[in-house]
């Protein structure tokens, strides 16, 4: 399977989703800069957590106006599959690719640490190789991770089952505490209706290799190379 | 000409920012405070002569950039600089 990995000035988790996808499971990958108007044939892009343009204005609101995102656009209108963490997630929904908005965290600090999430679906490409109920442990790193759409949208989100990870506690409960950031009903991970794009705000790629103490966040890529072989 | 825009967050929006402000004014002592809401606020200069040669213009950047539609609501002045 071949990965773009999009690179905004000022991404910095862009090198780990490289490393992940190229040397821990062996794939085809290469960076994309920004300023590119033209995008390779690729199965699935990444879009990497960091502050793109500084997180100026609004966290992934410039970065929408990259030259590469018209091609992102089309490559997401073809079917492609995109996957995007953090910031990367942050640009999916300021680009329309995703719906909602982040907000600054319901703390006002920003947030580094290990926490767990429910898988909320396994019917898509990113989640299919888990079960809905199970738990993963994952690391967050963000200032605007406070998930936020309107009411309407919310009740689409949930009756078309486009809601693949909540914020859980160590027993895998939903609850109010077990809400770092304040999202709306502790989402932390959406795709859009055609589940081929899905943002997330915790990190995978800093998670799957036993080196780094927890393998939790090889589910997402095991699961996007299955769909990758299954599509082919 | 010169835009003023105001970006503020839409009403029913939870304003962290806006809160801790609020609690900060209100241990100052000031107890009638009800609400703190934060907003951003810009200045545009233009290249244009008249103020409604550019207001269309203004709308278009404040709906394609300077404000996030899904949280915020904005609105804008021109004037001569």
């Amino acid at each position: 399977m071949k990965f773009g990995v999009i690179v905004f000035p000022g991404s910095n988790c862009d090198h780990d989703c490289y490393h992940v996808v190229k040397h821990v499971f062996k794939q085809d990958a290469e960076f994309v800069w920004h300023k590119e108007s033209r995008l390779a044939s690729y199965d699935c892009l990444i879009l990497p957590g960091g502050f793109s343009y500084g997180d100026y204005l609004r966290p992934g609101a410039i970065g929408k106006f990259s030259p590469i995102m018209k091609e992102v656009r089309r490559f997401a209108s073809d079917g492609g599959l995109i996957l995007g963490i953090c910031n990367g997630f942050q640009v999916l929904l300021e680009t329309d690719l995703l719906p909602g908005a982040m907000m600054r965290n319901r703390s006002l600090k920003f947030i580094c640490k290990d926490l767990y999430l429910r898988l909320e679906e396994d019917d898509t490409p990113f989640t299919n190789r888990g079960r809905v109920g199970d738990m993963l442990k994952m690391p967050i790193a963000h200032f605007d991770g406070n998930y936020f759409v309107d009411d309407k949208t919310l009740q689409e989100l949930e009756e078309n089952h486009q809601i693949l990870f909540r914020y859980c506690d160590h027993n895998g409960d939903v609850t109010t505490d077990a809400n770092p950031n304040g999202a709306m009903r502790n989402i932390a991970g959406i795709c859009n209706r055609e589940r081929n794009i899905m943002g997330m705000m915790p990190h995978p790629e800093r998670c799957s290799e036993s080196i780094l103490g927890n393998e939790d966040g090889r589910l997402i890529f095991e699961s996007i190379i299955d769909a990758g072989v299954v599509l082919r | 000409m010169l835009a003023r825009i105001y970006v503020t967050l839409k009403k029913g929006v939870l304003d962290p920012q806006g809160k801790a402000v609020q609690h900060s004014l209100e241990s100052l002592g000031y107890d009638k405070v009800k609400d703190v809401r934060l907003g951003k606020y810009m200045e545009v200069k233009l290249d244009y002569s008249r103020a409604g040669e550019s207001e269309p213009i203004v709308r278009e950047m404040c709906e394609k950039l300077l404000a996030n539609p899904v949280i915020e609501d904005y609105r804008f002045e021109i004037t001569e600089e």
